[in-house]
C-alpha cells in the first residue's frame, strides 16, 4: 500500500483521518471519491495483502505447525501483524487484579487494522437495537433509528459484497432484493445444528458475511453507489472488477490476496488512493488532536515511530477511527492531558464488548463419516439469530438482551496441535491411535454465544496517571464489570448449547472454562470493543451527535465503534461502516456549504 | 472471534515435584531450560508469513543426539508406517518435536520441562529393564514399556508419571504429524485446494446423516 513520509505531506488537508480500518477506510473512501483531500495516519506499518497473505501455506510450513503463540495469538498465518492482546512498547493497565474485572485490549498495528483478520460477519442492527432503552428501560437509545441507517447498510453491502439470505425474522433485517450475494451451502456441522434447532425451536439460517460468492458487477454497482459522480463510478467499478469471488479454500483470518473478502486494504483504500486525494502516513502513532484558540481541531500531533520524532499534520476537520480504546486515549491526552470533546465528562465511559461463551459437543453420528472438503468460505456459513424476543418481552428470561449462536465445524486443516482432544485417544499408540484419531476427527461441533452487553458504570477506560508507553504517552487503564444480564445470558447459552448438542445425539464436552454464568469469556476477548464516546441527543449526556460529530468540537468526528450507545449481538463492523459513510456524507455537505 | 484453546499442560511446579520425588534422579542433574536452550525470542509479531520454514530456521534446535534418538524411536512407535500413512521418522517428526521443545514460548517451555525429563526417564527405564537405551530396544521391548504406560491404571506411581509424559509427547507428535499432507490423508482432512464452486457435503454423507442440503442452487 503506497504511503508518504511526513516530509511529503501537504501543508494542510481537508480531513485528517486517524486509523485505517473499517471506520477510517470507509471515511477515506467516501471523502476522497467526493474530492476532499485527506491524510490518513496509521500507527502500524504498511501492508500489502496481495503479496503478504499466506493463502495456501500448510501447518508443516510454519514454525510450531502454525499453532498460536504470544507473538501470533490466532496462529502463525493470521493476517494480524504487530498486534494482539499484548503489543510490544504499548502497555495498558488494569484497575483490578481480578480477571473478571479486567479488559483484554486487542490492537492491530497495521494498515487496515483489524479488518485484515476479522470474521467478516456482517449483521445489520435491527430496529430494536437502535432503541434499546425505549424497549426495556436499560442503557441508552441511539439518536438514529433503523430507517435512517438502512440506506447506508445497503450502500456498504453493495460495496463490500455480503453473502446471506433474507429470512424475514424479527429484528433481523432483510436486505433489499438483489443486494446480498448467494449464501454458501450448509456444511455438515451447519446442517446438523439446523436439524437439531428445529427439534428444540432454535432457528438456524445462513449467516451474512463479507465474502464474495460471485463476481461483483462493478459498473452497475458503482453507478448505484455514486449516481452523480462519473469519476467515482469509474474508479469503483475498476476496483470491484479486480476482486475475485471466493475459491473455497484458506481461512479468511489469513486475509485474502484475491480480494474475495472485505478488508480495508483491498476494498476501501485502493479506490481512495486511486482518486489521488489520499495520502497515507504509516508508523504514525497519534498522540493528540491539535486544537486552535477558536475551539476547533486543527490537525493531529503524532509520533513518527521510525524517527521517534513528534510530527504534525494539519487539516480542516479531524476524524478519529482508531478503535474505542485508542480514540478515547487520544481525546483524553489532547490539550496536554486536559482532554477535548469531554465537557460531558463521558469520554471513556460505557465501553462494551460482546458476551462470549462457548461449548463444544462430540457427535457420534459424525464419527468416521466419509472424508470430504469442509473448508467452505473460510468462516461461518450458518448461525442462529436471537429467537427469544417474545419470551423476553413476556418476562420469562432473567436477562434483557439477545445473543446469536455461531456454529463451527471441526473438519479443518490441522495446524500444529492435535486435531482430536487427548481424552479420545488416551492410552493408545500405533495403528490403533491413528484409527481412533480418524474416527473422532471432525466429530465435534462448536457453538459460540455472541451476545449483547448492556453499558454499565463499571466498564470504562481512563488515563493511567503513572504508566506511559515507549513514546512517553499516558496509557489506558481499564475497568470492567459484567452485570447479571450478561452472566445470566452466558448461563442460558450454555444450557441451550447442551440441548442442541443432545438433540444431535451428542455429548457436551466439559467446558474448558467453567459452567453456566462462569463460562463468560473475559472482557475484550471477542474484540468487539465499542462505546466510550457515546452518541446521543443531549450534549450533557453524550459525546457525539447523530453524525458522529463531537458536541464540543464541531470539526471533530469519531468514526469507529466509540459512538455506539449499545452493542447489539450483531457484530459491530457493518454498523461502523454504515455510520462512517453517513458521517462522511455529512462532512461533504458541510464542505460544500463552506462550513469546513 | 474464538480464542484458540491450548491443550492441558502439566504445570512446571508439578513436573518438578514429580521428579524431585523420584529418588533415582538428582534434580540438579536435570537439563533445565535456562541451561540448555539458546532461544530467547520467538519469530516476533511481524514474521514473513509466505516463507516456507523448517525447524531450526527461527530458533536453534537443542535436543542432544541421545535425546533425538529416543525421540525418533518413541515417535515411530506412536506413529508407525501402516495403511493410514508413513512413519513419524519418514516425516522427520523429530525435527518438529525438537523445534517445539526448543521454542521460547511459555507453553512450549512447559512442554520442554515435561519432555526432556521424560525422555531421560524412558532411557533409564529401558536401561533398568533391558540394559539398553530405548532407541536400541527391539519392538517387543519398546512395546512392553509403552503398554505399561498405557495401562488403564499404571502399576506404580513412577509409571503413572511416565504415562503423563507419554500422553503429552503423543499430543505434540499428533500436532506435527497431522499438520503434514501425509497426516491429512491419515486423519481424513480434505481441502486447501481452490475450486470454482462449493457443493457442500456429498450426497452419501447427507444420506448417512439423514440431512438435507437446505441452501439451494441459485
Amino acid at each position: 500500500m503506497p504511503t508518504i513520509p511526513i516530509s511529503k505531506a501537504k501543508p494542510e488537508y481537508d480531513v485528517a483521518i486517524v486509523g485505517s480500518g473499517a471506520g477510517g477506510g470507509q471515511m477515506a473512501y467516501t471523502l476522497t471519491l467526493a474530492g476532499l483531500k485527506c491524510v490518513m495516519l496509521e500507527a502500524g506499518r504498511s501492508y500489502d495483502p496481495m503479496t503478504e497473505t499466506a493463502m495456501f501455506q500448510t501447518g508443516a510450513q510454519a514454525p510450531l505447525g502454525g499453532s498460536s503463540t504470544p507473538d501470533k495469538d490466532f496462529g502463525f498465518f493470521d493476517a494480524t501483524i504487530d498486534g494482539g492482546w499484548d503489543v510490544p512498547n504499548e502497555p495498558y493497565t488494569q484497575a483490578s487484579d481480578k480477571p473478571e474485572e479486567q479488559f483484554k485490549w486487542w490492537r492491530a498495528r497495521m494498515m487496515g487494522g483489524r479488518t485484515n483478520h476479522w470474521g467478516r460477519i456482517s449483521l445489520r442492527n435491527g430496529p430494536y437495537d437502535f432503541k434499546p432503552y425505549s424497549r426495556d428501560g436499560l442503557g441508552f437509545d441511539w439518536p438514529v433509528d433503523y430507517d435512517t441507517v438502512e440506506p447506508y447498510y445497503t450502500k456498504v453491502e453493495r460495496l463490500i459484497g455480503v453473502y446471506g439470505s433474507n429470512e424475514g425474522l424479527e429484528n433481523t433485517p432483510d436486505s433489499p432484493e438483489g443486494v446480498l450475494q448467494p449464501p454458501p451451502k450448509g456444511r455438515v456441522g451447519d446442517l446438523m445444528t439446523q436439524k437439531a434447532g428445529k427439534k428444540i425451536g432454535v432457528p438456524v439460517v445462513p449467516i451474512h458475511r463479507a465474502v464474495l460468492t460471485k463476481p461483483l458487477d462493478g459498473p452497475t454497482l458503482a453507478a448505484k453507489l455514486h449516481p452523480d459522480n462519473k469519476k467515482a463510478q469509474k474508479i469503483v467499478a475498476r476496483s470491484m472488477i479486480q476482486r475475485a469471488p471466493c475459491f473455497w479454500a484458506t481461512d479468511c483470518g489469513r486475509g485474502c490476496s484475491i480480494k474475495a473478502n472485505y478488508q480495508s486494504t483491498t476494498v476501501h483504500l485502493p479506490p481512495a488512493l486511486e482518486t489521488g486525494n489520499l495520502d497515507i502516513i504509516a508508523n504514525a502513532h497519534a498522540r493528540e488532536i491539535l486544537m486552535g484558540k477558536d475551539g476547533k481541531a486543527k490537525g493531529v500531533l503524532f509520533i513518527d515511530k521510525i524517527s521517534g520524532k513528534e510530527e504534525r499534520v494539519k487539516a480542516k476537520a479531524v476524524v478519529l477511527a482508531a478503535s474505542s480504546g485508542e480514540t478515547v486515549r487520544i481525546l483524553l491526552n489532547s490539550k496536554g492531558g486536559e482532554g477535548v470533546a469531554n465537557s460531558s465528562g463521558l469520554v471513556g465511559k460505557y465501553i462494551m464488548d460482546t458476551v462470549g461463551s462457548n461449548l463444544k459437543g462430540q457427535i457420534p453420528a459424525l464419527e468416521n463419516i466419509p472424508p470430504h472438503n469442509d473448508d467452505g468460505a473460510g468462516g461461518s456459513h450458518f448461525y442462529s439469530p436471537w429467537w427469544e424476543y417474545g419470551a423476553q418481552k413476556a418476562g420469562r428470561l432473567d436477562f434483557a438482551r439477545g445473543y446469536h449462536i455461531e456454529i463451527g465445524g471441526t473438519r479443518k486443516m490441522p495446524r500444529g496441535t492435535s486435531p482430536v482432544p487427548g481424552d479420545y485417544t488416551k492410552g493408545l499408540y500405533g495403528t490403533k491411535l491413528k484409527e481412533e484419531a480418524r474416527r473422532y476427527y471432525g466429530s465435534f461441533v462448536g457453538l459460540a454465544c455472541r451476545g449483547e452487553m448492556i453499558p454499565n458504570e463499571g466498564s470504562f477506560a481512563e488515563l493511567d496517571p503513572d504508566v506511559k508507553d515507549k513514546w512517553g504517552i499516558p496509557v489506558m487503564k481499564w475497568h470492567w464489570k459484567w452485570s447479571d444480564h450478561e452472566l445470566n445470558m452466558a448461563a442460558h447459552a450454555q444450557d441451550k448449547f447442551t440441548e442442541l448438542i443432545e438433540a444431535m445425539g451428542g455429548t457436551a464436552l466439559p467446558n474448558p472454562k467453567k459452567p453456566g454464568a462462569k463460562s463468560i469469556l473475559q472482557g475484550g476477548e471477542i474484540i468487539h470493543e465499542v462505546g466510550g464516546a457515546l452518541m446521543g441527543h443531549d450534549p450533557a449526556k453524550s459525546v457525539c451527535n447523530e453524525w458522529n460529530q463531537t458536541w464540543d468540537v464541531d470539526n471533530l468526528f469519531l468514526c469507529d465503534g466509540s459512538p455506539f450507545p449499545s452493542n447489539a449481538d450483531k457484530n459491530p463492523t457493518l454498523t461502523i461502516m454504515a455510520l462512517a459513510w453517513r458521517a462522511a456524507d455529512h462532512i461533504i455537505e458541510e464542505a460544500r456549504k463552506g462550513n469546513l | 472471534m474464538d480464542t484458540p484453546t491450548s491443550p492441558t499442560r502439566l504445570p512446571r511446579r508439578k513436573v518438578l515435584q514429580w521428579f524431585a520425588a523420584a529418588a533415582a534422579i538428582d534434580l540438579t542433574d536435570l537439563p533445565s531450560f535456562a541451561q540448555s536452550a539458546s532461544a530467547t525470542t520467538g519469530y516476533g509479531t511481524d514474521p514473513d508469513l509466505t516463507k516456507v520454514y523448517s525447524p531450526g530456521d527461527v530458533w536453534s534446535l537443542t535436543l542432544s543426539d541421545p535425546e533425538r534418538k529416543t525421540t525418533v524411536a518413541l515417535a515411530d512407535l506412536i506413529f508407525p508406517a501402516d495403511e493410514f500413512g508413513p512413519a513419524a521418522s519418514e516425516l522427520h517428526l523429530v525435527d518438529f518435536i525438537d523445534e517445539w521443545v526448543s521454542a521460547p514460548y511459555p507453553n512450549q517451555q512447559r512442554d520442554r520441562d515435561v519432555v526432556l525429563p521424560g525422555l531421560q526417564w524412558l532411557d533409564e527405564e529401558s536401561n533398568s529393564r533391558f540394559q539398553k537405551p530405548f532407541s536400541r530396544l527391539d519392538e517387543a521391548q519398546r512395546t512392553a514399556i509403552c503398554d505399561d504406560l498405557c495401562a488403564e491404571r499404571p502399576a506404580t506411581p513412577d509409571l503413572a508419571k511416565g504415562a503423563r509424559f507419554f500422553e503429552r509427547f503423543k499430543a505434540i507428535c499428533s500436532g506435527g504429524y497431522y499438520s503434514t499432507p501425509e497426516g491429512w490423508a491419515a486423519i481424513g482432512y480434505v481441502g486447501n485446494v481452490a475450486s470454482g464452486i462449493f457443493t457442500g457435503p456429498p450426497q452419501e454423507v447427507l444420506d448417512q446423516l439423514g440431512l438435507e442440503q437446505t441452501v439451494k442452487d441459485g
